[in-house]
């Protein structure tokens, strides 16, 4: 709650300075720049701005108007309407870290609920209370290891096809240490992923080796030697995994995955430009004092009832202060109700038939595009979940500028993030896509080779 | 407050007792008092290790800080106490036996002259409260 000054607290602020009034505490700031002339237009009224605002946004393109094809690390997959209706009341919408237990049982809960979920979707024995997305996620899996190792070992290695947007947020946060490295994802001999490359980086001064499941390409790589090699050697393994791929694929867990990070878009959160979207952080418990973000424990109260509070709280910056492994504790809690709600309500089944429907589809659609002339699938004999890389006959930005006319939004161009990777794009197809859409897809791919 | 006088103390209020050429070393009664309740004690070092007088030996996880512990003296680690591991609590409740941290085999015993007698130590904290 923001609680205004009175007259009489801000004269007594003054008189402590010693100044006597606004003016005077501002007046080494030049007079010319104290009040700048703004130019900004006059003002509007309400229905004037309504519209006004209303034109902007229909300038965009949504996916209720088009058919996507886009995802890689965004996902447009069907929101039961339930999601947004209990998330939107005003308990929940409208609340700011209600952390206290005493009033804030029911956040907490969920909070609780979002932790074992996530714990039962990965395989792995903890996860945290959420952080900003995949990528600050994947982010603080790097900074965990590196204070896990209390800074002995420095290197920090990532496979290319982990997300192209992961591996530039990671550098961000590590730059801050002036001994780390980051490396591992060069462009070169190792074929987009190549395993074997990462692991002839991987030696003793090795804190973390990071993968992607499925991997940015799509394609679903059995990493049960990079474990076991990593871990022969004493370095740690992250796994960043598509949520909804866990519903049909062996779990992190299962390949004794250290860290397992996600973006937790894909679970009944919409599309949007800069989020908000869901950072899903698990680990092993062996792990949990070096945990960065807010953590929710079971307990009973004084009179022996089921409750729940923040826990382990001494982990955090407000208390390790520099020695805590971040100074992020902020959490992405309505989205992690989101996700909560949208696991709740589709259930073990529904869940993963859901990821069931993305799988078939996906290969219905890889299957009928490789039957096209001049498009054919660049990784084949890998197997994929719901994404996946075609060899297109022209570049990918004019295919998708032409398929906009088919309402249709093509999918990711490739060559963005991999010069390497001319001609190459990256589809995902999610339950949301009919096999209508897919053979209209078919077609107007067909039309716009032949074009 | 227990200050035994025939322990040796650092002004980063560690205690060191000797016997021959081991040392045990913990933190103070004043310590675990202005830490309060102790959570968690994180070891910087292992069995093994060759320290220097000032290193870093843990971080003491409080409800109210995190501090860290230093070695008051050179040599190699020899034992650390894994019963803080699960009970962290024995810093606060019995600072000076069954609250021990780590035994070192001393590489200069002489390094102890700069330490404080327990007299001077709780006149040193006399001076700190003022």
């Amino acid at each position: 709650m923001f609680t205004p000054h009175t007259p009489q607290e801000i004269k007594e602020m003054l008189q402590a300075i010693g100044v006597s009034s606004i003016e005077d505490l501002f007046e080494k700031v030049p007079a010319k720049h104290r009040f700048p002339e703004l130019d900004l237009p006059e003002g509007l009224t309400e229905m004037e701005i309504a519209s006004e605002l209303n034109e902007i946004a229909s300038a965009n393109a949504s996916t209720d108007d088009f058919i996507s094809f886009l995802g890689a690390g965004a996902y447009d997959h069907y929101i039961p309407a339930a999601v947004d209706m209990l998330l939107r009341r005003g308990e929940f919408y409208t609340a700011y870290t209600p952390y206290q237990p005493e009033i804030s049982q029911g956040t907490l809960q969920s909070i609780f609920e979002f932790q074992s979920l996530m714990t039962q979707l990965t395989g792995m024995d903890i996860s945290n209370a959420s952080h900003y997305d995949g990528a600050t996620a994947a982010a603080e899996a790097a900074n965990m290891a590196y204070h896990i190792f209390r800074g002995k070992r420095n290197k920090i290695l990532l496979s290319r096809a982990v997300n192209p947007q992961y591996r530039e947020t990671i550098r961000t946060y590590m730059q801050g240490f002036d001994d780390v490295q980051v490396l591992g994802d060069e462009q070169g001999d190792n074929d987009r992923s190549d395993t074997q490359h990462l692991l002839s980086k991987l030696d003793a001064s090795t804190a973390l080796v990071m993968v992607q499941y499925p991997d940015f390409f799509g394609r679903v790589i059995d990493y049960t030697k990079v474990v076991d090699y990593a871990h022969e050697i004493g370095a740690l393994v992250a796994f960043v995994f598509n949520p909804t791929a866990l519903g049909v694929l062996k779990p992190p867990g299962d390949f004794d995955a250290d860290i397992a990070v996600g973006d937790g878009q894909p679970l009944g959160i919409p599309l949007s430009f800069g989020g908000p979207y869901l950072g899903i952080f698990t680990t092993k418990e062996k792990y949990i004092r070096k945990l960065a973000g807010r953590l929710v424990g079971e307990t009973v109260d004084q009179n022996g009832k089921r409750a729940f509070v923040l826990t382990l709280t001494a982990r955090e910056q407000h208390i390790r202060r520099e020695k805590s492994t971040s100074n992020i504790c902020t959490n992405q809690g309505l989205m992690a109700l989101a996700a909560t709600i949208y696991l709740s309500l589709l259930g073990k089944q529904g869940f993963k038939q859901v990821a069931n429907l993305c799988y078939q589809k996906a290969h219905y659609a890889a299957d009928q595009i490789s039957k096209l002339d001049g498009y054919q699938l660049t990784f084949e004999d890998t197997p994929f979940f719901h994404e996946f890389v075609i060899t297109t006959p022209k570049p990918v930005s004019e295919i998708n500028f032409h398929l906009q006319n088919h309402w249709i939004l093509g999918g990711y161009d490739l060559s963005q993030d991999y010069p390497e990777m001319e001609n190459q794009m990256l589809i995902a197809v999610t339950e949301k896509i009919s096999k209508m859409d897919i053979d209209d897809f078919v077609l107007a791919l067909e039309e716009i080779a032949n074009d | 407050m227990k200050t035994p006088s025939e322990l040796k103390y650092a002004k980063t209020d560690e205690w060191i007792s000797v016997e021959g050429d081991q040392a045990t070393i913990g933190i103070t009664d004043y310590a675990q008092d202005q830490l309060s309740d102790v959570v968690y004690v994180e070891f910087m070092v292992e069995e093994d290790d060759v320290v220097s007088k000032g290193d870093n030996l843990a971080t003491v996880e409080s409800v109210k800080a995190a501090s860290d512990v230093s070695f008051p003296a050179s040599g190699t680690v020899i034992a650390v106490n894994e019963d803080l591991a699960d009970a962290p609590e024995l810093l606060n409740s019995d600072p000076y036996q069954a609250g021990w941290m780590i035994k070192i085999k001393l590489d200069d015993p002489s390094e102890l002259d700069d330490l404080m007698s327990a007299d001077e130590y709780i006149t040193y904290n006399q001076e700190r409260e003022n």
